[in-house]
């Protein structure tokens, strides 16, 4: 890149009348990271595609035709895939609500009370967090053998809101540091006792960083495999089944399940997306970030 | 609110706590404790465990997979590295450069995560696979040596767990990107500070908290993934995840299994530490 002397206007010159070398410099960058998000596509672009491979069994490996057979007979084919997707699914709300909850309170009591034990209290939260995976799915494990606990979804569903709380108070505190007091307190001068001045005004207002924090609670614990592995005994949740599948072939119904999963989500976020700007632009005096 | 709870207000931010701390003592701290006593301990399923502070156990691991442990450390950095070279001038783009698709840049991003994890990481094994359709055509034309293989070998492992944690790197890097305030890089260049000179003295230093959140993010899982090597690994790329799996969910070895997840544990917190360290002393120099 040239490292010519500059003026400041240099960024509001229009492409066309830059040499053509400045050109190209400006342009790497942008391409770079097309490539990176094609890079990040990748993956699921095989699984999808995949979906629709023409195959009798389960060897999912060459491009055989293309069929729809596998969305038809989705959850006919394996029962237990099924199985697995309700565990999946039943963990994941359980874990969500009771996280969300639990989190948000620690949350709240963080930034709105002054209280001795903070220290400790942050460590906490923060541990759970830099601990790998595999140390806290082993340490549970351990828990559950030396206390004669046999494994099942219940246990999948405690270690599920164990690691989901610190990423709660995480997001939902940092949405709550963002937050005017100003605002409670001209409710409060206008007559609000505390609770109305909650449900009112201040719940609204960290609504958002709560249903944030949810989603991505969900997410987590959906996609667990880790955690779930030590803590799950005989059940399987959704990525355990593709795990176990993948020793002998994964069957393109998951292929299928994926894509579908991924679509859910996609078109989830896109709403959510526009609401966001919808409620943007409707309160632009508000200081949402 | 009840008139005990007005008089002692005190209180009521500890009622906040107790669901959430309990939950995280009981099934957090409580467990590390396990693991510990359990390390401590001498025995078998059959004939039964006893305490009897076998403080040596951690020693003996450290010895008897020392391989794994520096492999996983090398894969940690390594993946670190080369997540941050990926991500930094992308999150870098998306945050200057973004304009109005920054939103459907980061959604880009984070879009990954939507497929599980597991699914992704079969797809890359099936992409990498000796005779697929990236390799096979490549040795068809021939580009590559028949013999040429990526799966089972350190390259596959490395580049699966830098796919899986590559997100969680631009997302802290373009947040702390995203906060630096423009005004300060102008001002750098009305200083005639070549784009360089303004990169290397302003914005970079400036982003050093990311860098610090980015690197953990991806660090922290990557010394501890064992799926990646399982799946698109062989023998000789067995990570220390991989033996802490099958000591304890295969062999039943719970005393080694315990003493190498705390030695993992341990390693971890103290090499966060002392990054940490390092990055406040270049904060301060720079």
């Amino acid at each position: 890149m040239a490292a010519s002397a500059r003026t400041l206007t240099s960024g509001s010159t229009p492409d066309r009348r830059r040499p053509l070398g400045q050109r190209i410099g400006r342009a790497i960058l942008p391409v770079y990271t097309g490539l990176v998000v094609i890079y990040l596509f990748l993956p699921i672009l095989v699984m999808a595609v995949f979906g629709f491979n023409d195959i009798e069994g389960r060897f999912n490996f060459t491009w055989q035709g293309f069929t729809l057979d596998h969305w038809q007979n989705l959850f006919s084919r394996y029962p237990a895939l099924n199985q697995s997707l309700i565990n999946s699914l039943v963990v994941g709300i359980i874990s969500t609500v009771v996280a969300t909850t639990f989190g948000t309170l620690i949350g709240l009591a963080l930034t709105r009370y002054e209280f001795r034990g903070r220290g400790p209290l942050n460590m906490l939260i923060f541990l759970p967090i830099a601990t790998p995976e595999i140390v806290l799915g082993a340490s549970l494990l351990a828990l559950f053998v030396s206390a004669g606990v046999s494994r099942d979804l219940t246990t999948i569903t405690l270690a599920h809101i164990m690691f989901n709380i610190s990423f709660v108070v995480v997001t939902v505190r940092a949405r709550i540091a963002g937050f005017d007091r100003a605002i409670e307190e001209a409710a409060m001068d206008l007559g609000a006792d505390e609770w109305t001045t909650f449900r009112k005004v201040t719940f609204p207002l960290i609504f958002p960083g709560i249903l944030a924090a949810a989603l991505l609670a969900f997410a987590l614990s959906i996609d667990d495999f880790v955690i779930t592995q030590f803590t799950a005994g005989q059940t399987t949740t959704f990525p355990l089944w593709v795990y176990g599948a993948s020793r002998i072939g994964v069957p393109p119904q998951v292929n299928v399940m994926g894509t579908l999963i991924f679509l859910i989500a996609l078109v989830g976020i896109v709403i959510w997306l526009l609401l966001q700007r919808r409620t943007m632009s409707a309160s632009p005096t508000t200081n949402e970030h | 609110m009840p008139g005990w709870l007005r008089r002692h207000r005190g209180i009521i931010p500890y009622l906040f706590l107790v669901p959430g701390g309990l939950w995280l003592i009981l099934f957090f701290v409580v467990p590390l404790i396990t693991t510990a006593s359990v390390a401590l301990q001498e025995g078998s399923l059959g004939t039964g465990y006893r305490l009897t502070f076998n403080f040596g156990i951690f020693v003996e691991a450290i010895q008897s997979w020392d391989t794994q442990l520096v492999r996983s450390l090398q894969f940690g950095l390594i993946v670190t590295l080369l997540t941050m070279l990926i991500g930094y001038p992308m999150a870098y783009t998306i945050a200057f450069r973004g304009g109005r698709y920054k939103n459907i840049l980061l959604l880009f991003v984070i879009m990954p995560f939507f497929t599980s994890f597991i699914i992704r990481t079969i797809s890359w094994k099936f992409i990498l696979a000796d005779q697929g359709f990236l390799l096979g055509t490549l040795k068809d034309i021939g580009i590559l040596e028949p013999s040429f293989r990526l799966l089972a070998t350190p390259v596959a492992v490395i580049s699966g767990i830098t796919y899986n944690f590559l997100p969680f790197v631009v997302l802290p890097l373009y947040v702390a990107l995203e906060r630096i305030d423009p005004r300060l890089i102008e001002a750098a260049n009305d200083l005639y500070a070549s784009r360089h000179q303004a990169f290397l003295r302003v914005t970079l230093p400036l982003s050093i908290p990311g860098v610090f959140a980015a690197s953990l993010l991806s660090f922290i899982p990557a010394v501890g993934d064992y799926l990646n090597a399982e799946l698109l690994g062989s023998r000789n790329e067995t990570m220390i995840g991989n033996v802490i799996q099958r000591l304890y969910l295969v062999n039943n070895d719970y005393p080694q299994a315990s003493a190498l997840s705390l030695i993992l544990m341990l390693g971890i917190l103290v090499s966060v530490f002392a990054y940490r360290r390092i990055l406040r002393g270049q904060e301060l120099t720079v």
